[in-house]
């Protein structure tokens, strides 16, 4: 038997496009994965820019602030929880086992996961810009933060895929990838500056705080919404984008070494 | 009774491998640890036919079957599955395999056409989505969501997510495990329509009327090896095996198996002034002779 004879297989791109809108549709038709990672953040910016709308100085109001945190939030929540609880479900209910034989190639399966959290992130992030900008008076961004803006979000997203994809190795199933994953989240949440201002966080939490991505994911989109003057108030007086970028690019690298190294399809 | 390779390898000789035969095996061994689940078994399928696979649970056939799919690698022996080693499985040698599962498919958000055409998506010559759900009867819940079907139809599912791609192979693990016995009879008459299309089908069942009702060879695993092969009426001699003729005798109840039941029937039939009381002549039925086989191989 020669290739020749042989029916083509479908093109990469065709079984991407596929397993893309796979993905999209268990994603949104799963209500408690978009009321847990879409609705959440919202519901928190709307009760957070309710309550907490006191001023930070220089005219700045704490939900300004809040912004920067709660869209690192939901990156954290539609990369890394999503995929850490999404695929160890998917693992445990032998959705992974039945995909590994088949023909699918097998980047396909990550293509479509990629796609999944580039869609809800970026749906998120427009949720939480409108109802900031149009209710709470939130500045958007301008000019060339959008810039700033664009590689955290990407590079933000991109680290917490990759360690979501790791982490939903060391699970037995998505009951206890989610039991063990969205406490350590929302613990990160509350040390990296996400509901509290981090200047005011302990220094030794600081510390534990920026080993993980989501402190420097919030920094970097505070330099995107908050005016330079309060760069001062950040521990190292600056915005240090430099440095947000590196430990990004670093978790990225990282990420990937234990996905190559751990991942399991059954 | 410990083995290894080398004294499997004595047991049987080791034949070359038939290249022409779906699958061919020989001398197949798996550990887990210190436990051996498949012990120097071989093995040859040929293209076209059904081949049951009966043994109880823990004998070694869903590890078999499984090193035939390319999920588990072997640890001595030699496999190949349409000419290939399924431990260098590609996709093209993938696209022409149908695997179903022992476990159902898991949960998913998508309705159960949408997962028919998804899967043809990654083969390159499937069958049309629609024709297949009609083939598993499948088409009046074509929109449904996967989580509400019933077990039966949701090994349908997985029959149809299986022959989709259009497979020369299929591999079926323990289809109709936990199914009523109507449920039962109807996949059956799916499985044997399925024979029409000529699709080559491996069938592991601990089932025994279900190998008879289906397959045209079964065989017989327990403790990872293959015990007998043969069609389901022959398997462990059964077609020849001795009658069991049993009578009731000065209030004893007797039996005695012969090769030859109708002589010593018409020899009590002299000795018995009328009927012979409780006369009763018996073969062994497959369980018998399967529930012999497990034993020995114990």
């Amino acid at each position: 038997m020669t290739a020749v004879q042989d029916p083509v297989l479908p093109s990469l791109p065709r079984v991407y496009r596929s397993r893309a809108v796979v993905e999209l549709k268990e994603f949104f038709r799963q209500r408690e994965a978009v009321v847990f990672t879409v609705m959440l953040p919202v519901l928190l910016l709307v009760v957070f820019g309710a309550v907490l709308n006191f001023d930070l100085g220089q005219g700045v109001s704490f939900t300004q602030y809040f912004m920067a945190g709660i869209i690192a939030a939901g990156i954290l929540g539609a990369s890394l929880q999503n995929m850490a609880i999404g695929i160890a479900t998917e693992r445990s209910d032998g959705t992974l086992k039945s995909l590994s034989g088949t023909p699918m190639p097998r980047s396909a399966y990550f293509v479509g996961k990629v796609v999944q959290v580039l869609v809800v992130t970026a749906a998120i992030i427009a949720i939480l810009l409108f109802i900031g900008g149009v209710f709470y008076g939130v500045d958007l961004p301008s000019g060339g933060d959008w810039v700033t803006f664009a590689w955290v979000a990407v590079l933000g997203s991109a680290s917490c895929t990759l360690l979501g994809i790791a982490l939903s190795s060391l699970a037995k199933n998505g009951r206890s990838a989610s039991a063990t994953v969205t406490p350590f989240a929302l613990l990160l949440q509350f040390i990296s500056g996400v509901f509290f201002q981090f200047s005011e966080i302990p220094s030794w939490m600081q510390t534990v705080a920026a080993l993980f991505p989501l402190k420097w994911m919030a920094q970097g989109l505070r330099s995107v919404f908050l005016p330079d003057a309060l760069a001062a108030a950040e521990p190292a007086g600056s915005w240090e984008l430099g440095r947000v970028a590196l430990v990004l690019a670093g978790w990225c690298v990282l990420g990937l070494i234990l996905c190559v190294r751990t991942f399991r399809w059954q | 009774m410990t083995s290894t390779p080398a004294a499997a390898a004595l047991r049987h000789p080791p034949e070359p491998l038939d290249p022409s035969a779906a699958i061919s095996i020989r001398g197949l061994v798996k550990r887990y640890g210190d436990f051996t689940a498949v012990d120097g078994l071989d093995l040859d399928i040929r293209r076209g036919e059904i081949f049951a696979l009966l043994g109880p649970n823990g004998a070694g056939k869903t590890t078999t079957v499984e090193i035939c799919e390319g999920y588990r690698r072997r640890d001595a022996g030699e496999v190949r599955v349409l000419g290939e080693d399924p431990a260098n499985g590609n996709r093209r040698w993938k696209s022409r395999l149908g695997i179903v599962l022992q476990s159902n498919s898991g949960e998913s958000q998508l309705t159960v056409r949408e997962m028919v055409a998804a899967q043809a998506s990654y083969y390159p010559d499937p069958r049309d989505p629609d024709e297949v759900l009609e083939l598993v009867g499948l088409t009046a819940k074509a929109g449904a969501r996967g989580k509400s079907l019933s077990g039966g139809q949701r090994r349908r599912l997985d029959v149809a997510l299986g022959i989709v791609g259009r497979p020369t192979l299929l591999f079926l693990d323990e289809p109709t495990t936990g199914f009523d016995p109507e449920a039962r009879r109807q996949f059956w008459s799916l499985i044997r329509s399925l024979r029409e299309l000529g699709t080559t089908m491996l069938l592991t069942t601990h089932y025994l009327d279900e190998a008879e009702e289906l397959a045209d060879r079964a065989g017989v695993i327990a403790h990872g090896r293959l015990v007998d092969v043969a069609v389901p009426s022959s398997l462990g001699g059964r077609e020849t095996a001795p009658a069991v003729v049993s009578w009731t005798e000065d209030g004893v109840r007797r039996s005695e198996a012969t090769a030859t039941p109708t002589a010593l029937v018409r020899e009590l039939s002299r000795r018995f002034p009328g009927e012979v009381p409780d006369l009763a002549v018996a073969r062994p039925t497959l369980e018998d002779v399967y529930l012999q086989m497990i034993g020995e191989a114990r």
